[in-house]
C-alpha cells in the first residue's frame, strides 16, 4: 500500500508541478467568459451600431402596419413594384415587401425582395406581424371589436413546484435544472477524456520508455496501474476544485461590479412604457434565484464528484488497458471504440431523453447502467431523484469499476511487457482469460 | 552456500519455448555469467527471478525460500532496455526508484547523495533525464539499479551505451560490489567481458541450458587438447606438418597431444631444438560460445 502511495504522489507531483497545468487551470476559468463576453460585446456593438436599415412596402390593401423596430424602419408607399425593386438594387433600400391584394381567408403570394438571404428573425417577424393583422382584420369582418380582443388576451406562466415527501415546497424551474444537468453531465463527459487520456499516455510512456520493467520488478502491475490512474483522477479533482474557486470569486466579482450598476438601470427601465413585460420579467428572475436556492448545492456537489470519481474510474482503467495494449498514441485507435461508444451514448441520451424527461424509461436505464450513469445521472440529479435509483445506479457503478479494473488490470499486466507484436481484440480475450 | 537455486522452469509463450526445464545454481558472492545469443531465453529467466512474470512450471528459491514479493526489495535489476522518466529531476528520479524498492526516505536521501558523488554527477541533480546525455543518463540508470543495496544485482547488458572511460568507471564499480559480497549476475554477449569478470557461468540456447560451471572448469571442458610451443631450431629438422612459422630462427606451432602425456610431447620436442615456451591452448569464451551455438543449431 505504501507503494502505491508512491506511484499516486509521483503521478500526482509531475503533472501538478509542470507550467501547462498551472496555466490550463488559471487561464480556462478566465477565457471562458471572456470569449462569451467578446461575443456579447461584438452582438450588442453590431446591433447599436449597424445603419436603420430602412424596408419599402408596397401594400395594396392598405391594411397592413408595422412598426419600426432599433433594426428595421419601414417606408410605407405606393410606387409601382419595378421602381422599388430598383431601389432596392441601387442600395437606397435594404429590402421591399411587396403585398397584393390579399384574399384574407388564404393570403398567398407576399414577396419580400433583398439583396442578401433575409435573416430567420426577419422573416419570422415579418409573418408574425402580417399573420396578427389579418387575424385582427378577420375577427374585426366577423363582427368583433378588436379592443374586445385586447381585452380578453391573456398570458399564462405556469409555476411549478416540488413536493417532497416530508411536504416541503420548493419553487423549481425547468430551465435552471436543465442548465445545472446539461453542465455537470458534459463535464463529466469531458473529464473523463482528458484525464483517461493522461493515463493513456502515462502507460505508454512508461511502456515505451521501458521503466516499466524496473517498476514492475519493484511493485506488481496491478498496484503501478490503480497508483496512476488515482494519482491523475487528483489531478483533476484538484483542477475542478480550483475551477469552482476561480469561477465562484470571479462571479461574485462580477455580480457585485453589475449589481451596483443595477439601480441606475432600474430607473431607466421603470420609465419604459412597457411596464407589463418588465414585471414580468422580473417574476421570472424571481423564480431563477428561487429555484437555484432551493437546489441542495452540497448535495449536487457530492453527487457530481461520486459520479465524476466513479466514471472516471470505470473508464480510466479501460484506457490504462489501452495503454498497456500498444506501443504507440497512433495504434490507439483501434481499441477506442469500446470507450467512445458507450460515452458517446451517455452524452446523446443525457440531450435527447434524460433533460426532456428525466423520469422517463429510457432515461432510468440510461442513469443506472454504469457505463452511462455517470453522465445520464448528473442530468436527472438537479431535477430530484428518487433515493432508491440514486442507491441502485451509485452501486452499479462501485461493481461496474471494480469490474472494469479487473478486467484493465488483466489486459495491462501482460500487455506493458509486449513489445512489437500487433495486438487485436482476439489476443485482448486471451490476455483476459489468462490466469 | 547458494543464494538462489533455479529448479526445473518451463516457461512458454503460446507454442514458442521461452525455457525447457532449467535449473542453475548462483552461488553467494561472485559474477555469474548468463550467455547465449539473442532469443535464447535469458531476458525470461531474469524476468522470472524479477517476478516481473511467472513460470509455467518450476520454482525458484532465495536464499533457501520461495520467491516472494518481499524478496524485491534485496534484488536490483539492470535491463538491457533502459528508461527513466524524461521530464523527472536526476534526484527525484532517483529517490522514487529507492523508495518503491522499500528504502525509508532518509536513507534514500542519504544513498542517492552518495552514489551521485562517487559517479560525479552531482552537479546534474536537478537537471531533467532528457537535458543528460546518454553516457550521464546511463548513470543514473546504473545508480537507480543499486541505490536499495540489493544482495543480488542482476545486469542485463550492462556496457552497451557507455563509451569506453565510462565502461570503466562501471566495470570497476561492479568489482567492488563483488568484492562487498553482493552477488551478481551479468547477462551479456561480449565474452571478453565474461572472460575478464565472471566466476561462474551458464549457456542458454533455444530455451535449454546447455553448459554450467566456473570459468576454469568449463575452459578445460572445452580444451582441444593442443600445445602452443616455440623453440630454436634449424627449420629443415621440423616436420612440415606442423606449419611452423619461423621469425628470426625461433620457430612457433601448435600440434595436438594424441596419445602422449604433455611431458611426452614435451621430450619429443626436445629433439627437434631448444624449446623457448610449451603452453597448452585453452579455448577463449568467444570460441566456446560459437561452438557451443553452432553445435545445439545443427543437432
Amino acid at each position: 500500500m505504501d507503494k502505491v502511495w508512491l506511484v499516486i504522489k509521483r503521478e500526482y507531483l509531475s503533472r501538478v508541478q509542470k507550467k501547462s497545468f498551472l496555466l490550463a487551470t488559471i487561464l480556462t476559468p478566465l477565457v471562458f467568459p471572456a470569449i462569451m463576453g467578446i461575443f456579447l460585446w461584438i452582438a450588442v456593438d453590431e446591433t447599436s451600431s449597424s445603419a436603420l436599415r430602412i424596408i419599402e412596402v408596397v401594400d395594396e390593401n392598405n391594411l397592413f402596419f408595422l412598426e419600426s423596430s432599433e433594426q428595421y424602419a419601414f417606408s410605407f408607399s405606393n410606387t409601382s413594384i419595378e421602381e422599388a425593386k430598383s431601389l432596392v438594387q441601387n442600395g437606397e433600400r435594404f429590402g421591399f415587401l411587396y403585398i397584393p391584394k390579399l384574399d384574407l381567408t388564404r393570403p398567398n403570394g407576399i414577396i419580400y425582395y433583398a439583396e442578401k438571404n433575409p435573416s430567420m428573425g426577419l422573416v419570422s417577424f415579418l409573418e408574425a406581424n402580417l399573420k396578427r393583422r389579418i387575424e385582427e382584420q378577420r375577427l374585426f369582418e366577423s363582427g368583433i371589436d378588436p379592443e374586445v380582443i385586447n381585452a380578453y388576451r391573456t398570458k399564462v406562466d405556469i409555476q411549478s413546484i416540488t413536493l417532497d415527501n416530508k411536504g416541503d415546497e420548493k419553487i423549481s424551474d425547468a430551465t435552471v435544472n436543465y442548465a445545472i444537468g446539461f453542465m455537470a453531465g458534459i463535464l463529466i463527459y469531458i473529464f473523463i477524456f482528458i484525464y483517461g487520456n493522461q493515463i493513456m499516455q502515462g502507460v505508454i510512456e512508461e511502456k515505451s520508455s521501458r521503466i516499466i520493467e524496473i517498476l514492475i520488478s519493484s511493485i506488481r502491475p496491478f498496484q503501478l496501474m490503480m497508483g496512476k490512474i488515482i494519482g491523475i483522477g487528483a489531478v483533476g479533482l484538484t483542477q475542478f476544485l480550483i475551477w469552482v474557486i476561480l469561477i465562484g470569486g470571479i462571479s461574485s466579482i462580477v455580480i457585485g461590479y453589475f449589481g451596483m450598476q443595477m439601480p441606475q438601470q432600474q430607473v431607466m427601465e421603470l420609465t419604459n412604457p412597457d411596464m407589463s413585460q418588465m414585471i414580468n420579467g422580473d417574476e421570472n428572475v424571481y423564480n431563477i434565484i428561487q429555484t437555484i436556492q432551493g437546489i441542495n448545492f452540497f448535495q449536487l456537489t457530492l453527487t457530481f464528484v461520486f459520479y465524476f470519481l466513479g466514471g472516471y474510474l470505470l473508464y480510466g482503467a479501460f484506457f490504462a488497458a489501452v495503454g498497456a495494449a500498444i506501443d504507440t498514441p497512433s495504434e490507439a485507435q483501434q481499441f477506442m471504440l469500446p470507450i467512445t461508444i458507450p460515452l458517446l451514448i451517455g452524452y446523446m441520451g443525457l440531450f435527447v431523453f434524460v433533460l426532456n424527461d428525466p423520469n422517463s424509461n429510457v432515461s432510468f436505464w440510461l442513469s443506472i447502467i454504469p457505463f452511462t450513469s455517470p453522465i445520464a445521472m448528473m442530468g436527472r440529479v438537479s431535477y430530484g431523484v428518487p433515493f432508491w435509483d440514486l442507491a441502485l445506479s451509485m452501486g452499479l457503478l462501485i461493481t461496474g469499476f471494480l469490474f472494469s479494473t479487473w478486467v484493465a488490470g488483466k489486459v495491462y499486466r501482460i500487455g506493458i511487457l509486449i513489445h512489437g507484436t500487433k495486438v487485436n481484440y482476439k489476443t485482448l480475450w486471451r490476455w483476459i482469460k489468462t490466469n | 552456500m547458494e543464494l538462489l537455486e533455479i529448479q526445473h522452469l518451463f516457461k512458454s509463450y503460446g507454442s514458442n519455448k521461452a525455457l525447457t526445464d532449467v535449473s542453475l545454481n548462483i552461488p553467494k558472492g561472485g559474477i555469474f555469467g548468463l550467455l547465449g545469443p539473442n532469443g535464447a531465453g535469458k531476458t525470461t529467466l531474469i524476468r522470472i527471478i524479477n517476478q516481473i512474470i511467472e513460470a509455467d512450471q518450476g520454482q525458484v528459491l532465495f536464499k533457501g525460500e520461495k520467491l516472494h514479493p518481499k524478496h524485491i526489495s534485496r534484488i536490483g535489476y539492470l535491463p538491457e532496455e533502459r528508461g527513466l522518466y524524461k521530464k523527472m529531476k536526476v534526484w527525484d528520479q532517483l529517490i522514487y526508484f529507492a523508495r518503491l524498492k522499500g528504502m525509508p526516505a532518509v536513507t534514500a536521501k542519504e544513498k542517492v547523495s552518495y552514489w551521485l558523488k562517487k559517479m560525479d554527477i552531482i552537479s546534474w541533480k536537478d537537471k531533467r533525464i532528457d537535458d543528460l546525455s546518454k553516457g550521464m543518463a546511463q548513470k543514473v540508470q546504473f545508480i537507480s539499479t543499486i541505490i536499495h543495496e540489493p544482495e543480488l544485482l542482476i545486469l542485463d547488458e550492462p556496457f552497451s551505451g557507455f563509451d569506453p572511460i565510462n565502461a570503466e568507471i562501471i566495470k570497476d564499480e561492479i568489482l567492488e560490489l563483488k568484492n562487498k559480497g553482493i552477488t551478481l549476475v551479468l547477462s551479456t554477449h561480449r565474452m571478453e567481458s565474461v572472460e575478464l569478470l565472471c566466476d561462474q557461468i551458464a549457456m542458454i540456447h533455444k530455451s535449454y541450458k546447455i553448459l554450467e560451471g566456473s570459468l576454469e572448469n568449463i575452459k578445460q571442458q572445452f580444451r582441444p587438447n593442443k600445445y602452443k610451443i616455440s623453440l630454436i631450431c634449424d627449420s629443415n629438422n621440423l616436420p612440415l606438418d606442423f606449419g611452423a612459422q619461423i621469425k628470426n630462427g625461433l620457430a612457433t606451432f601448435t600440434v595436438p597431444l594424441g596419445q602422449d602425456s604433455p611431458n611426452q610431447l614435451l621430450v619429443k620436442m626436445m629433439d627437434f631444438g631448444e624449446v623457448v615456451s610449451f603452453h597448452e591452448i585453452l579455448p577463449s569464451m568467444e570460441e566456446i560460445f560459437i561452438q557451443q551455438v553452432k553445435e545445439y543449431s545443427n543437432g
